[in-house]
């Protein structure tokens, strides 16, 4: 809204108006006559740019990414996305998925807080991160105490944790797949797959 | 490749054109900007285009426009047409080619041309809202616009649409705050394959030389740039493989110019001005002008004939 | 990808078959349109359906979904029989003149030592005949009928054009154009490259389909040449940096193995992967295993890792056998399995057969989705009538659904599909309560690991004996995890003549500097230089291409050694000479290798000791005919599980012989009676896999499931374009929108009429996009027999109209 007053004032300022000569007719006064100017105000001045790395497929298009801080959260939030003309990949072009990135970011489906489902319920309820991660935690360790394989019929030490799975995150960052690699095997989880097979 | 334009920057940067280079303003007399700035061309490349959509999503999200989730109809378009927030849309055609036996997937991105004579313009009452910059670009300037709906009759390529919720016509600027500042259309950057490219009217037919020359390696003898002078030529240019039959990539107009009612159209208000246009659409005289196709028919023909015998 | 995106450009021909760039990866597509706009180079597309990709190739031929190693054994035996084949490559970097053991056949199909109970091979009978020396018995004249060559001559010989298009439905002529598209690159002057995607893995010999194409490539010289080589276009933006580190059941990071029950010490595991050269002067890299694996298990236990307790390998939990996706499920239908994670997935959609792991999850004692939208999964417990059928009351499952950060708000690097690594940065703070996966993780570790030292508990040692040394332990930091990936060295590290080469704590600049006692630490070796003593080099960003050639060297870090295209000694001659100068790469300059890429190979071994340029091999030379396959040494056409038609070189053979089919799946395979249509799953580009049904722009742009089939299955079903149509396979239905096309054709196999039907896989019953059952209702649930990749491509179902208004 700043950037729009600012880029009107600007326009003021450069003495852009115009006055055709009917506009008087129809009701326009000097100031709407100003305002007349088709040319939208630039709409990336005064934000932030960031180089990302586009989410979706493994071509990894480079993007520039602008943000500004938002006035109802306090947050730096995007405004845009667009492809990084310096990548030597993807030379600035984004895709579909790419170039709606943004839609990504401020889906109606983001999940916003830890929700929890009960057994047997209609519905998810808001929860706390607290109660969450206690609860989870609780529930893994009941089981890996059930069933850790600490040595097979053989005697051969396997430290094994057969009964829980995680389907680790192909979108994921290599450093978010190393911790996922040391806790899942840390944990003793034979059962780790990702998107490599599907 | 055609290089890349640098990214955009985050921070305010001068327009390089305004109002100061307007060269043509819809219902107005004005004296044209003296200089003309260097004119610029997109030019969509309908062999290289993959119909991938990246330039309906980039418009949608660069225009901060927000388009209805529609439905699928048994084809790719979606939607199914343009509407007041979709600006440009991908057509497909599935063309059997007699010559080769080949099939052949034609994808067309449909939008706004940006005439150099804009039948848009010249149909437009209003003052104001519809302009021209002396680089080429016809923008609509909807604080003027007073949704009647005539620039779709006075386009000859059927574009613009009027909106229902604020009565006002909407179409592609070409990105005008882009190019303002020395980039191109969100459309073009967004382009995977450079199907789209962007740049001054002179090399894009240059890059488009050389393209077709490729495509007439390939066989397709008959490819050619699409740049059509019944409306003194366009801003946005096709490279065709079948430039002789610009019908088959989803009924683009042959030979597109402004109907003749428009031409009266512009003549007549021209001396009557804005109180003659508004009793004459009082009448109901031109009812037809925004209700019928956009495309020339004979019936338009005598229709013109007619009133200007009147 | 052998080669990386941008040498795509190098390319005189294109081959995509096995996928569809133009509509998967778009932005990478842009080097084919490159290669044909500004080298003049020529696109051929193989696929059953005219794509994308179709629309602007120069070449296209329809084939049979499933039939795509007849197709290819067409293309080798023209190669072979016509002698368009770069045999100097050939003789000197394959395994052609290799001999193969007295005792090795192949008959009805199948190989010598099937066992059919087991539905696996004993493969003592594929094994080189080797010689006193230890090394390999060769015939270079190549008329040895044991030779590699003669056999592959009489294996590829029942592959005739007719025999391709019977079995395939691919016209004759439209085959015969392919081939002399691929034989035109048998010069050493011109390259073609060949892109695919899981087009070639999802099927249940979809390892073998990929063998073909590498036979293919290395038959015309194509491998480590630029323009050239096997590009496999991967799915996911990160899916190849997180295969390379290993997420996956037998998998340690950098492609070093899980220990197995049958290895109960570290030397009986490292044994076994420290290949020995089985011909003079080779490289076998692979005897460095030793110095990757305990750097490894330095960085997983760090001091608790020790020479005298094997440096932790017995804390690494071993597998009894591989848990791969399908058996994970499986197991879960068991109800064997008690809690799922589920970072960023969304198994429900993406795993075969719906209904079946629908029925799984609700087996779950608890279920929990980690990621930045909400998720079909997540939700399965709802009903939403014919698109998740549930009853909540009687689902036992306690689900979590925790908001992850999305890309922007969290920075780390990703792995392109051509292995370069780069950084991105953080642009936003995280959405509304979201948090960081690393901060679930660890936060989660420590909640557990708390619990255990409070109430103590199964398995504490190898869960305690986990090195956690982070600044923040509740927030390990990126660039902290990216110098762990990379590695260091723990002491002092002397040549030697005893000078320092790496002082303790300094980062390794390569995987050479590696050792194996437990003086240097490093997560993955293949990843080491990234992040070496000259910092992060993932974060560059000099896109500058001295050579000319499409090589951007400064640009991020591409694995291994930061090389562009693997094996690419072999893109000079014997003598270390260019092949051509239109392909000149990587050549001997007298002294050391050098050129426009980093050598595949050690810089200083001249050409004249010998050795080969696939150093990952023992041979040191690569294989036309491969031992370690599953189902056999070379590839044979074996039909779908599900086929139309009976396969018509073995008619007594379904399926890929040693392919693993779990009890029950095999019952609900369909017959060609009831469900006579072929059927193959895709993505669309409007889409990306489920994400993208929420997100607004992409959702308007492709809003609604919908079923694509030919204008003569319409004629013949009475279905109009845009109408409802129901199909259904012998596991579930699925119902969506007709869309009619020219670009779909029926085919003529072996004389008989065969339809064939495409449909999308982006949709589902959450997010903007019109509600629709997830695809994978209707797909079987058999893998690939080496890789286990489900069977997504073909398979077989029925199709009708449903009454009611055409859109």
């Amino acid at each position: 809204m700043n950037m729009e007053l600012s880029r009107r004032q600007f326009l003021r300022a450069g003495g852009a108006g115009i006055a055709g000569t009917t506009l008087g007719a129809l009701g326009f006064g000097e100031a709407e006559v100003a305002h007349a100017a088709a040319i939208r105000p630039y709409k990336l001045a005064m934000t932030k740019e960031v180089r990302s790395s586009c989410p979706y497929c493994a071509v990894c298009c480079g993007m520039v990414v602008f943000s500004a801080k938002s006035e109802k959260t306090n947050k730096m939030e995007v405004t845009h996305i667009e492809g990084d003309s310096d990548h030597p990949v993807n030379r600035g072009t984004l895709c579909p998925k790419g170039a709606g990135a943004l839609d990504y970011i401020r889906a109606k489906t983001r999940v916003k807080e830890p929700m929890y489902r009960k057994a047997g319920s209609d519905k998810f309820e808001p929860v706390s991160w607290d109660f969450a991660m206690d609860r989870i935690a609780k529930l893994m360790k009941e089981d890996r105490d059930a069933n850790f394989i600490e040595k097979n019929k053989d005697g051969v030490t396997v430290n094994r944790w057969p009964t829980m799975a995680f389907l680790s995150g192909s979108s994921c960052t290599n450093e978010t797949g190393w911790v996922t690699w040391k806790v899942t095997r840390g944990l003793g989880m034979p059962q780790v797959e990702n998107q490599a097979r599907i | 490749m055609f290089p890349p334009i640098p990214n955009p920057q985050a921070k305010p940067i001068e327009a390089k054109f305004g109002d100061k280079d307007l060269i043509k303003r819809s219902a107005s007399n004005i004296t044209p900007a003296a200089q003309r700035q260097t004119q610029v061309a997109k030019l969509i490349d309908v062999s290289k285009c993959i119909g991938c959509k990246a330039c309906q999503v980039a418009c949608l999200e660069w225009n901060n426009l927000t388009e209805e989730v529609g439905i699928n109809t048994g084809v790719y378009e979606n939607p199914h047409d343009l509407t007041p927030n979709s600006w440009t849309l991908m057509r497909y055609t599935e063309y059997e080619n007699p010559e080769s036996g080949n099939l052949e997937w034609l994808i067309r991105k449909d939008g706004c041309m940006h005439c150099e004579d804009p039948g848009c313009l010249k149909a437009c009452p209003a003052p104001g809202a519809i302009v021209q910059y002396s680089n080429g670009i016809v923008d609509f300037v909807h604080e003027n616009c007073i949704g009647c709906g005539y620039c779709i009759k006075g386009c000859p390529f059927n574009i613009p649409r009027v909106s229902k919720v604020d009565n006002k016509a909407y179409k592609c600027t070409l990105c005008s705050d882009r190019v303002a500042v020395g980039q191109g259309p969100a459309c073009q950057k967004a382009c995977p394959t450079q199907a789209i490219v962007f740049g001054t009217k002179d090399e894009m037919k240059q890059w488009a030389d050389k393209r077709i020359k490729d495509l007439k390696s390939r066989g397709y003898n008959n490819a050619g740039l699409y740049d059509p002078p019944g409306v003194q030529g366009t801003h946005v240019m096709y490279v065709l493989h079948h430039a002789d039959k610009p019908n088959l990539y989803s009924g683009l107009a042959d030979n597109p110019r402004i109907s003749p009612i428009v031409e009266f159209w512009k003549g007549f208000t021209k001396y009557a001005g804005l109180t003659a246009m508004v009793a004459v659409a009082g009448f109901g005289l031109l009812h037809h002008v925004v209700a019928g196709a956009n495309r020339v028919t004979e019936h338009d023909e005598q229709e013109a004939k007619r009133l200007a015998e009147k | 990808m052998t080669n990386s995106w941008t040498d795509i450009k190098n390319a005189d021909v294109v081959w995509i078959m096995g996928g569809n760039a133009a509509e998967a990866h778009p932005c990478g597509f842009k080097w084919v349109t490159e290669a044909k706009a500004e080298r003049g180079a020529k696109l051929m597309v193989v696929d059953p359906r005219f794509t994308r990709s179709a629309a602007v190739s120069d070449h296209y031929s329809p084939i049979r979904s499933g039939t795509d190693i007849a197709f290819l054994s067409g293309v080798i035996n023209y190669l072979l029989t016509n002698e368009k084949i770069q045999r100097d490559y050939v003789k000197n970097y394959t395994n052609i003149s290799f001999l193969v053991k007295e005792g090795f056949g192949f008959e009805d199909g199948l190989f010598t030592g099937y066992n059919e109970t087991t539905r696996s091979y004993d493969k003592a009978s594929w094994q080189y005949e080797m010689g006193p020396d230890g090394f390999v018995v060769k015939d270079e004249t190549l008329s040895h009928p044991r030779s590699v060559y003669q056999i592959m001559k009489k294996h590829f010989s029942v592959y005739t054009p007719e025999m391709v298009e019977r079995i395939s439905g691919a016209p004759k002529d439209k085959f015969l154009k392919v081939c002399e598209m691929a034989a035109s690159c048998s010069t050493k002057d011109r390259t073609m490259t060949i892109m695919y995607a899981l087009g070639w893995t999802q099927h249940s010999h979809g390892a073998q389909n990929i063998r073909c194409a590498a036979m293919i490539q290395l038959l015309l010289g194509n491998i480590g040449v630029p323009g050239g080589g096997i590009n496999a276009l991967r799915g996911h933006s990160n899916v190849q940096g997180i295969t390379d580190i290993g997420t996956l059941t037998a998998s340690l990071p950098g492609y070093l193995a899980m220990p197995v029950d049958g290895e109960p010490t570290l030397d009986s595991h490292l044994v076994k992967r420290q290949f020995k050269p089985i011909q003079a002067n080779q490289t076998s890299y692979w005897q460095n295993y030793r110095k990757f694996y305990v750097s490894f298990l330095k960085s997983m236990y760090g001091e608790k890792a020790t020479k005298e307790n094997e440096f932790g390998y017995q804390w690494l939990p071993k597998l009894d056998v591989a848990y791969d996706v399908l058996r994970m499920f499986d197991l879960m239908h068991q109800g064997k399995t008690t809690g799922l994670l589920c970072q960023g997935f969304n198994p429900l959609m993406s795993v075969s057969h719906a209904d079946k792991n629908r029925a799984s999850l609700s087996k779950l004692k608890f279920l929990v989705s980690m990621d930045p939208i909400e998720t079909d999964t997540a939700r399965f417990w709802e009903n939403h009538g014919e698109f998740n059928k549930a009853d909540p009351a009687k689902i036992q499952t306690e689900v979590f659904m925790l908001p992850v950060t999305s890309f922007v708000e969290e920075e780390g690097s990703f792995t392109n599909s051509s292995r370069a690594v780069m950084w991105k940065w953080q642009a936003a703070d995280p959405y509304a309560q979201s948090r960081k996966d690393i901060e679930i993780l660890a936060d989660l570790f420590i909640r557990i690991k708390k619990l255990y030292e409070k109430d103590g508990g199964k398995g504490i040692e190898p869960l305690m004996a986990v090195d956690w040394n982070y600044k923040d332990p509740h927030d390990p930091s990126a660039d902290e995890l990216a110098k762990e990936l990379n590695g260091k060295a723990l002491v002092d590290l002397t040549n030697a003549e005893g000078k320092v080469v790496r002082a303790a704590g300094q980062q390794l600049a390569t995987f050479g500097e590696m050792r194996d006692d437990g003086s240097t630490n490093g997560v993955q070796w293949i990843y080491t230089g990234f992040y070496g003593p000259n910092g992060n080099l993932a974060q560059r960003r000099n896109n500058a291409d001295p050579s000319g050639m499409s090589v951007y060297g400064l640009w991020g870090f591409s694995w291994p050694a930061n090389r562009r295209i693997l094996y690419n000694r072999a893109s000079a001659d014997p003598e270390g000479n260019p092949w051509s100068d239109a392909k000149k790469y990587v050549f001997w300059n007298g002294k050391t290798w050098g050129g426009a890429d980093v050598p595949d190979f050690v810089p200083t071994n001249a050409p004249s000791n010998g050795s080969g340029p696939f150093i990952m091999n023992p041979e040191g030379v690569s294989r036309l005919f491969a031992a370690p396959m599953a189902e056999g040494p070379l590839p044979v056409h074996y039909e779908p599980f599900e086929s139309p038609v009976a396969n018509v070189l073995y008619p007594k053979i379904k399926g890929n012989p040693a392919a693993r089919v779990f009890k029950g799946d095999m019952e609900v395979f369909g017959n060609a009676k009831d469900f006579p249509i072929v059927a193959t799953t895709y993505r669309l580009v409007e889409h990306f896999h489920y994400w993208t049904k929420s997100v607004h722009a992409n959702a308007v742009v492709q809003p609604e499931f919908f079923v694509e089939l030919s204008e003569e299955l319409a004629a013949e079903k009475g279905i109009k374009r845009g109408q409802m149509v129901r199909v259904w396979s012998n596991r579930g239905e699925v119902k969506g929108k007709a869309v009619v096309t020219k670009r779909l054709k029926p085919f003529k196999i072996d004389g008989k009429t065969v339809h064939q039907v495409g449909l999308p896989l982006n949709f589902g019953f959450i997010g903007e996009t019109k509600k629709a059952a997830p695809i994978n209702s209707l797909t079987p649930y058999v893998g690939d027999a080496n890789a286990q990749t489900p069977e997504f491509k073909a398979f077989l179902v029925n199709i009708e109209p449903i009454a009611g208004p055409v859109a």
